[in-house]
């Protein structure tokens, strides 16, 4: 494969006449390119609802006392923002839109293994949120037990919970499919002389992801299930009433939902491995280091789950092994951060908006990693848990790392997807201003949560007043942030071949061929000879 | 869903799709890994009253179940050799009797089902209400565990009579039989997860 591609151009995906013409050339196609996009039109649709959602919560909780809503509309509206932002957009995450566009082109394959089953994957997404849409529209209103749906109360309450929670199983079955496609892609696809060790980083940590989706999401799946034999059959696994045992309940959620924080995140930083690395203009620091990280967050991932309940009933001993062992999943996080530093030291960097948002990416993590020191530890843990605190850890890992890496991989693959440039100057702009309004927004909450703010609550103590007012401005500073790099990244124009192609000087393949990609990516498959990141002459 | 000249050649590879299954069984058994905790537990919990309660089963009917399926596991394995050895024939039959040895555990299924919920004993029910809280989640497990198996039955069922009918046409052949193949592994696996509740519900004192 060399750089010819300015000369001879084929039509793109995005043009590409099949049997099929308008919307159904769309929802029919089984190219993993349209799917991917098919995926990440869904998820920012979902993503954009959750944030009106908050947008109004913060405006409750402006002041103390009833603002615009009362106590049960607050409660429907933080579990279905939590039901929405969480498995309508931050599971399928990186991994099913630029995992799904991406896999094939940096592995050297035409698609992915099973491209049906890649489809029927985003029908069952689709499926899933309907189903979840009916339950909060029908029956005697949206649940309101908070996305975690939690036993006894999932069982007690008279809210619609039956089909919310069905339709999270539907959507369990749509992950663990992505999942299984993934990990056979990776491993019978890839072009020859790409062995294991020559993959590009970010195809390593969707390896690691789709490995967890495949394994831990069974096990909520099946929870799920008995949720729903409880309510409609009444056998009382969860009910100690009848001697089930609620504990129970929370040990299988967090069995899969707490690898499912890893489901998100990993992909997040396998996106910024790979901005980094191009935007340094080095190869890669740590190569192996990085890549192995990857599969340890993912193994280790699963031992953790018991630190969602230190305060839940636990033995001594298991919360003791269990905070020990959530520090260890610090170590492969640290590897990857201090080999980001690496790589970029003595490295030609170009200041690129992907390049700031992979910045904004590790501040933002970093201080949610730090605090998450606080709540690994037992001893401080019992003190903040269930206040605010937990509320802006949560947010600043999984919205301050894993949504803006999704940002990040946005602005990054852009002319690659889309054959467009935006303005880079708005989305630099864009950028700092989302920063400003993150911080404004989450930063008082860990505050608030010190001073004992409960989570989950519509009103407050007059005390807790000032912060909660900073929070609510950086609400509107965050809102109005998103619709600026969103706008921004619609009005992007068409490029030339030469802005488009290959505008950050990236080496693996994806940026090896035109933009927006062929619908079979590649003319010939291309051979790999040299490892994933090396600077070679175009 | 093929699109032409456009869409890419469809592209074969028996290893893949071996892989994706053996991935997909990974999972299924994941699912009933967390059933099966639940019943530890509560097993643990409850030693006394599973005990009685395991012996209101009825084991000559759940042998009878256990043998049922592991014939038909090997005739499925048979079907595959038939197949490879190029006699369709004998592949159609051997299908056709795996689906009907299924058809048969189901009808067990339901005789012991119905005389259960005959007795007043099912989730829900208020004699099973009445009784302790280890009864309740005996018989709560009894029909949730087999009846998800059941459901995995008719899956295997609805499988094994597609894998059929491609058979017969010929789409499944000789050459290009890694569906039978699956449909082969997937009936093993609900084989398998009956070996595992067989003993737990009924044997275990």
């Amino acid at each position: 494969m060399t750089g010819n591609f300015t000369t001879h151009r084929m039509p793109s995906y995005l043009e590409q006449q099949g049997k099929y013409t308008g919307i159904r050339a769309w929802i029919l196609s089984t190219d993993h390119k349209r799917i991917a996009l098919l995926y990440l039109y869904s998820q920012l649709f979902f993503f954009f609802a959750g944030v009106v959602m908050g947008i109004f919560m913060k405006l409750e909780l402006i002041a103390p006392g009833q603002q615009i809503m009362g106590p049960q509309t607050y409660n429907a509206l933080f579990t279905v923002h939590g039901l929405t932002m969480i498995f309508l957009f931050i599971i399928p995450g990186l991994a099913a839109s630029f995992g799904n566009f991406m896999i094939p082109i940096m592995i050297g394959a035409k698609d992915v293994a099973f491209p049906k089953l890649n489809l029927f994957s985003w029908y069952l997404f689709i499926l899933g949120a309907i189903i979840i849409l009916v339950g909060i529209f029908t029956g005697d209103g949206p649940p309101d037990t908070g996305w975690t749906f939690y036993a006894p109360y999932s069982l007690k309450t008279n809210t619609n919970v039956v089909l919310t929670v069905f339709g999270a199983f539907v959507l369990g079955f749509s992950s663990i499919l992505t999942g299984l496609n993934f990990i056979v892609t990776i491993h019978r696809m890839r072009a020859p002389g790409m062995g294991f060790f020559r993959m590009p980083l970010f195809i390593w940590s969707l390896y690691g992801t789709a490995w967890i989706q495949l394994l831990a999401t069974p096990v909520v799946g099946i929870t799920f299930l008995m949720v729903v034999a409880d309510r409609l059959l009444h056998i009382g696994f969860f009910d100690p009433a009848q001697g089930g045992d609620p504990i129970l309940y929370q040990h299988l959620f967090w069995i899969y939902s707490h690898p499912a924080v890893y489901i998100m995140i990993l992909p997040a930083m396998g996106a910024i491995t790979e901005i980094i690395t191009t935007f340094s203009h080095r190869t890669v620091f740590g190569y192996k280091a990085i890549a192995m990280s990857s599969l340890a967050i993912a193994f280790v991932g699963y031992l953790v789950w018991g630190h969602h309940m230190f305060t839940s009933g636990m033995s001594e001993t298991a919360r003791l092994v269990f905070s020990f062992l959530t520090f260890l999943v610090a170590i492969p996080s640290a590897i990857k951060v201090f080999n980001w530093t690496a790589t970029m030291y003595k490295g030609s960097i170009s200041l690129e908006p992907p390049f700031w948002w992979a910045m904004a990416f590790i501040f933002i993590f970093m201080i949610g990693g730090l605090t998450g020191l606080v709540l690994g530890s037992v001893s401080t843990d019992v003190h903040v848990t269930d206040t605010m605190f937990v509320v802006a850890h949560f947010h600043y890992i999984v919205f301050g790392g894993a949504g803006l890496a999704f940002f990040a991989a946005l602005h990054y693959w852009y002319p690659k997807m889309f054959g467009k440039m935006y303005n880079k100057k708005v989305a630099n702009r864009g950028l700092l201003l989302l920063f400003i309004g993150f911080n404004l927004l989450y930063f008082p909450m860990f505050i608030l949560g010190m001073m004992g703010m409960p989570r989950r609550y519509y009103d407050y103590l007059p005390e807790f007043a000032t912060p909660n007012l900073i929070s609510t401005i950086g609400s509107w500073v965050l809102g109005t942030a998103l619709v600026i790099v969103v706008v921004n990244l619609l009005r992007a124009k068409k490029g030339t071949p030469e802005e488009i192609d290959d505008p950050w000087g990236g080496r693996t393949l994806e940026w090896k061929i035109q933009s927006p990609p062929w619908i079979e990516n590649f003319e010939e498959i291309p051979t790999v000879e040299h490892e994933p990141y090396e600077l070679t002459e175009k | 869903m093929e699109q032409n000249h456009t869409e890419h050649v469809d592209h074969f590879d028996p290893v893949a799709s071996k892989i994706g299954m053996w991935l997909f069984i990974f999972t299924e058994i994941l699912l009933f890994g967390g059933l099966f905790i639940v019943y530890s537990v509560y097993r643990y919990k409850h030693p006394v009253e599973f005990h009685l309660a395991h012996q209101e089963l009825d084991v000559t009917i759940g042998l009878i179940n256990t043998i049922i399926l592991l014939v038909s596991s090997m005739t499925v394995a048979m079907s595959i050799t038939a197949l490879q050895t190029g006699n369709k024939k004998l592949t159609l039959i051997f299908i056709a009797v795996t689906i009907l040895l299924a058809l048969v555990f189901l009808v067990n299924k339901y005789f012991e089902w119905g005389a259960k919920i005959h007795h007043d004993i099912y989730p829900g029910s208020e004699f099973l209400m009445s009784l302790s809280k280890g009864d309740m989640l005996f018989f709560g497990l009894y029909f949730f565990m087999t009846g998800l198996h059941a459901i995995h039955i008719i899956v295997g069922v609805a499988l094994l009579g597609v894998v059929f009918a491609k058979v017969k046409n010929g789409s499944v052949n000789q050459n290009r039989f890694s569906l039978l193949e699956n449909g082969g592994l997937y009936w093993h696996l609900v084989d398998l997860i009956w070996i595992f509740l067989f003993p737990l519900f009924y044997l275990i004192h």
